[in-house]
Formats: C-alpha cells, structure tokens, sequence
C-alpha cells in the first residue's frame, strides 16, 4: 500500500513539472496573444512551417487537429466539443453542412487575396458566390502505378485494373464513394448515380476485382507505395504526389472513363470562436508566396494562380496534376447524394469488401 | 439504538453509492442509450428497420464471419496460452516470467500493429529471414494469417495470466496424491490437473473471444479490411453513414452475444464441472 501511494505521488510529481514545461514552451510560441484559433484539416495537408509563420506574424496561437473522412469532421463539429475556427471539407461535405446550418459566412472584403484565385475554382454550384467556402487544393481520383514492378501495363481504362496479372498487387483506398465510383465510371456510369441497378452491377463487377485486391486501406497506401510493397493504387491525385516525391519510379494516370474531380475549401463552421482569426487565416493561406510553399510541400494543385506562376513550370505544366480544362470536362465533381444514399453506398461497399473474391 | 448503528456500521449502505454511481452512470445509461438509438432510422422515426435490415445477409454472414475468426483467435490462444501457463507454474522465478508475458500488453495496440505492418512487410525481417533460405519473398501481410497471427499475440497474455492463476492455486498435494494412488502424467492431467483449473480456461475464453469479436484496427492495418467484424461495420455506420440507428442496433446485438457467451462459460458450467469427477 506504501508503495502505490508513493509511485502515485511521484507520477503526480512528474505531470505537473510537465505541465509546468508545457505551459512555459507555449508561452514563449504564441508572441503578442491575440487569442487562438482552431485548425481542422485533413492529415498531411499543410506545410508545418507555414502555421509557425502565420503564429509569428500574426502573434495568433494555432491549435492543429487532423480528421481522415469529411464524414468524421462533420460528426465532430456537429457534436461541438472543441469549437473549430476553420476546417478544410470537400464541396459535397459543404453542401451538406450548408443544408445543416453548420457554416457561418465569409465576409469576403476581408480575403483580399481571394484575386489570387483562378476564376474557374470560384462561384461553384456547390456554393454560389463563394458565400461559405474559399479555395484551398483541388485534384482527382486515379491510379498510381510503379512501371519498374510491372510489365509495361499501363492504365488508360479502369478495367485495367482487372487485368489477371496483377494478381494481389492492387491497393484500394478504404472510401466508399471512391471506390463505388470507380466500379461505376469502369461501366460508364456517372459516379453521382442513384440508380439502384447501376449501383447493384457496380458492385457485382467490383467484386470480380477480388483476386487483384491487396488491401483496402487509408494514408498507410503512400507508405506501401514509396516501399515498393505494392505496384498499382487506386488513390487520390497528391496522395499520389506524395509516393511521387520519395519514389521517382511511381507513375499517375486519370482514366479515360472518367473520374472524380474534387475541391477542398477552407470554411468557418457555426461554432467557432474566433471568427476574425479565422479570416486572417485563410486570407495568409491565399497568399501568393504562401500557397505556394504549401503546394509544393503538399503536392496536391493549388487553385492559386499567383502561387502557380511563382512554382516550378514543371509541376504546374504536369498535366497529370494539373489537367487541362478540356481534360476536366470528363471528370465529374461529387453531388451530395443525401444521407440515406450514403448509407447504401456504405452498405454496398461493406458487401464489396465480404463477397470479394478470393 | 445501539444495535441498530452496529449493524449499519457493518454494512454502511454509504460506501455503495460510488458503485451504484459508477454502475448507473458507465454501464446502465449507455446500454440503455444504445438501446434506444437503435429503434431510430436515419432521419429519426421510430422503427424496427434496423433490425429487419440486421437479419439481411450482409450483417447476418458479417456475425458469422465474426464469429468463425474469434472462434479461430481465441482456440490458437488457448492452445499457446495453456502449455505457457503450465510451465510457469513449474518454474523458478515465476513472477519474472510472468511480468515479461505481460509488458507486451502496455504497449499502444496501434504502435503494435504498426510494428507488425514493418516486421510482415515484403522487404521486411519475417521475408528477409525467408529469403535468407532461399525461399521466395511471400506476401504475409494483408492475409488471414497475419490477422490471426497479430491478433493472437496481442490477446495472449489475456489468455496466460487466469490460466496460469487457477493452476497456480492447484495444491500440489492433490496431484502427489494422484501420483502415489497410481494414476499416469496423462490421467493426472485429464482427470486432476484440467478439472481444477477449468475455471481459469474459462475466465480466459472470455476475455478473449468478446473483445476478438469486434476488433477494428487490426482488421484494417495487418488484414486490409479483407477480414470484416462487427467491429468494423459499426465503426462505419457511426463515423460514416452517421446511421447511429443502423450501428446502435449493430451494438446491441454485440451485446446480445456476449451475454450469451459469459452465459456458457459462466457459472453453470462450473458446477457441472464438479459433477464430472
């Protein structure tokens, strides 16, 4: 008993000379204090560096938080325990934030370098007159693929993917939507379908991927990529950046059935606290200089024109990252399909991952 | 008077309130919460849908995949569990060997599995040790193999330590006794050994089968979501779908097993053990 109670004060001992270290680190980052703010964003979306530069300049203390799903961001910020200043979702996850009346406006005098925007990537269906939402990254939905383990196969069409050689080589990114998407591009259908038979045949020939499937899995794919463990991924476009940077042999390419064309948006949700900290931050990530910092570190295209024009032409001209208007005419941008359609792809994709196969 | 405050000196009904607190607060609320969630579709009707759509084939063949895999976890547990616990009792310096089975369990579950993703790599030290006699790289990740192989390692220390008790507890006259009126290692096992220690084969049995029912994380990191549990579906229809009805009815149906489970290898079977003799 003398001893519990001994170990229990030590380690009560310990927290506090911690927490004390603690507090005394953070006051020497945060340099004039005017307040906090809260930064939600998805994993590995940010130059670290360019947060440190906006605490120094702006003497605001950032607190950063990662979520892996738009679903999971909007669970959070519904339930409100820590009150987000500004988050990072794709345009359906706005969409249906607007619909819940989760978003507070943007007063849009106050981003004065919004002009730094490519036009195109402004006043989207998903939100008119960008009332809510500032552009942040755009990209698409493709295979990434390492030649040096292949045999010269290339990957123009999704059913490609199906091809008996690549015998457990394929990686699948574990997203509903992406992968019901791809199963419906692969047959011509749009990726926005509500067609229960389209969806039902979808699923059926997803399945007969079975055999090629490795694993379905989340951000562990860049890792299995860069280490040559897997040949072929299904994935988005700067995750494939990413394998990119470290591995010079990966290789991306968008099919020509179509694919998924998707923007990120920064957004102030309802509940924030600092709502002109929020707008400081996102008018220092439109910066010219800035975001172009931050997509090369990222990898994912920057809407930012300003930024493009200070960046490397190699990448800016890469057509793989940054296709062409006419290209983007055959990619679709997600709808949001509504909760309970959400639902059936979920349960559709859980079918997939049961009857695959073997 | 006097008598009175004896006797709820004895049994002060003061020092349950923490216990009744505890209870009402982080045991009864959330099954009831679960419970009632799961009456309710998506857009918050009252309903029985989700439990019709549970008995649809989907869930219904997810239970018994389920269940296959923690049966498969929890008998190679037990068959590595029980000879360890066997020999512990046998040795010198038991509580040394017994504190080096369970530090492994201190360690982060994720930290363990991401250990694993390394170690079953295709260029990792389990190919490389492959490759070193002459075999052919082999993909040991993502199988049911790795799934199993992990799963039980992290669970065995769960399954050692009640066995390795009740054996422990064992008077080791009973078994001289055994020895002295003739009987063989094998029937003093069978009929001495194994009878009296049951109770902690059981209390291991559950311990581990529950919790291997609804595994996640290992599902998706070490088998790549190609072994799908309970776990699993309702980690995706909370985070998800956000069909809290759809995964509360999941829940309580999780909940409905393992009632059933501690059912079995609870008490009853304990006395019925005494009857065998």
């Amino acid at each position: 008993m003398k001893s519990i109670v001994r170990a229990s004060l030590a380690i009560i001992a310990i927290s506090a000379i911690l927490m004390y270290v603690v507090s005394l680190l953070e006051d020497t980052s945060s340099a004039g204090g005017d307040g906090t703010i809260n930064v939600y964003n998805w994993g590995e979306y940010i130059d670290p560096e360019l947060v440190s530069q906006f605490e120094e300049e702006t003497g605001i203390t950032v607190i950063y938080e990662t979520f892996d799903s738009n679903e999971a961001m909007m669970t959070k910020v519904e339930q409100g325990g820590t009150s987000y200043d500004v988050a990072m979702p794709s345009e359906y996850a706005i969409e249906r934030m607007k619909e819940s009346d989760l978003l507070h406006p943007i007063n849009l005098n106050r981003i004065t370098n919004l002009e730094n925007i490519d036009p195109y990537f402004l006043d989207l269906p998903f939100d008119p007159g960008n009332e809510y939402s500032i552009p942040y990254f755009w990209g698409t939905v493709g295979i990434a693929f390492n030649p040096s383990l292949l045999d010269g196969q290339t990957f123009e069409s999704w059913d490609d993917l199906w091809d008996p050689s690549l015998e457990q080589e394929v990686i699948l990114v574990d997203s509903a939507r992406e992968v019901i998407g791809m199963g419906l591009n692969s047959l011509g259908y749009s990726l926005n379908s509500t067609d229960m038979g389209e969806l039902r045949e979808a699923t059926d020939k997803l399945k007969t991927l079975g055999p090629n499937v490795k694993a379905i899995i989340g951000d562990e794919i860049v890792e299995m990529m860069r280490r040559e463990e897997a040949a072929v991924a299904l994935t988005w476009s700067g995750q494939a950046a990413d394998m990119m940077w470290i591995n010079e042999n990966i290789d991306f390419s968008v099919p020509e059935e179509g694919s998924n064309l998707w923007f990120d948006n920064m957004i102030i949700p309802k509940t924030a606290d600092n709502i002109d900290g929020a707008h400081e931050f996102i008018n220092f990530m439109l910066d010219a200089e800035v975001a172009a910092q931050n997509a090369d570190y990222v990898g994912y295209s920057t809407p930012n024109q300003a930024a493009m024009e200070l960046m490397d032409p190699e990448v800016t001209g890469d057509e793989r990252f940054y296709p062409t208007e006419e290209m983007r005419e055959r990619l679709e941008v997600y709808e949001n399909l509504g909760l309970e359609m959400l639902g059936i792809y979920n349960e559709l994709f859980l079918e997939f991952k049961m009857d695959m196969e073997k | 008077m006097e008598r009175q405050a004896m006797k709820s000196n004895s049994t002060n009904p003061f020092y349950l309130v923490p216990y009744y607190l505890w209870i009402i607060l982080f045991v009864i609320t959330p099954i009831a919460l679960v419970t009632y969630f799961s009456f309710f579709d998506i857009s918050g009707n009252l309903t029985l849908d989700n439990y019709r759509n549970f008995f649809s084939s989907v869930y219904l063949r997810l239970t018994l995949s389920s269940f296959w895999y923690a049966f498969l976890i929890t008998l190679i547990s037990l068959l590595v569990a029980y000879p360890t616990a066997y020999w512990l009792t046998k040795t010198k310096h038991k509580n040394l060997w017994l504190l080096l089975i369970i530090i492994p369990s201190w360690i982060n579950l994720l930290l363990k599995a991401y250990a694993f993703i390394g170690i079953f790599g295709l260029y990792g030290p389990a190919n490389n040790l492959l490759a070193s006699i002459g075999s052919e790289r082999l993909q040991i990740l993502f199988t049911d193999f790795s799934f199993i192989f992990v799963s039980v390692y992290i669970f065995i220390p769960f399954m050692v330590l009640p066995i390795f008790n009740s054996l422990d507890r064992i008077n080791p006259a009973l078994i001289d006794a055994s020895r002295d009126l003739g009987a063989s290692s094998w029937t003093t096992f069978t009929r001495v050994i194994f009878p009296l220690a049951i109770n902690g084969v059981k209390a291991g049995i559950q311990v581990v089968f529950i919790p291997a029912l609804s595994l996640f994380v290992i599902t998706r990191l070490i088998a790549g979501n190609k072994v799908i549990t309970l776990g699993t579906a309702i980690e995706q229809q909370f985070l998800v779908t956000q069909n809290w009805g759809m995964g509360s009815t999941i829940a309580v149906f999780l909940i409905l097993f393992m009632i059933i489970i501690m059912m079995i290898t609870g008490e009853k079977g304990g006395t019925l053990n005494g009857k065998v003799k």
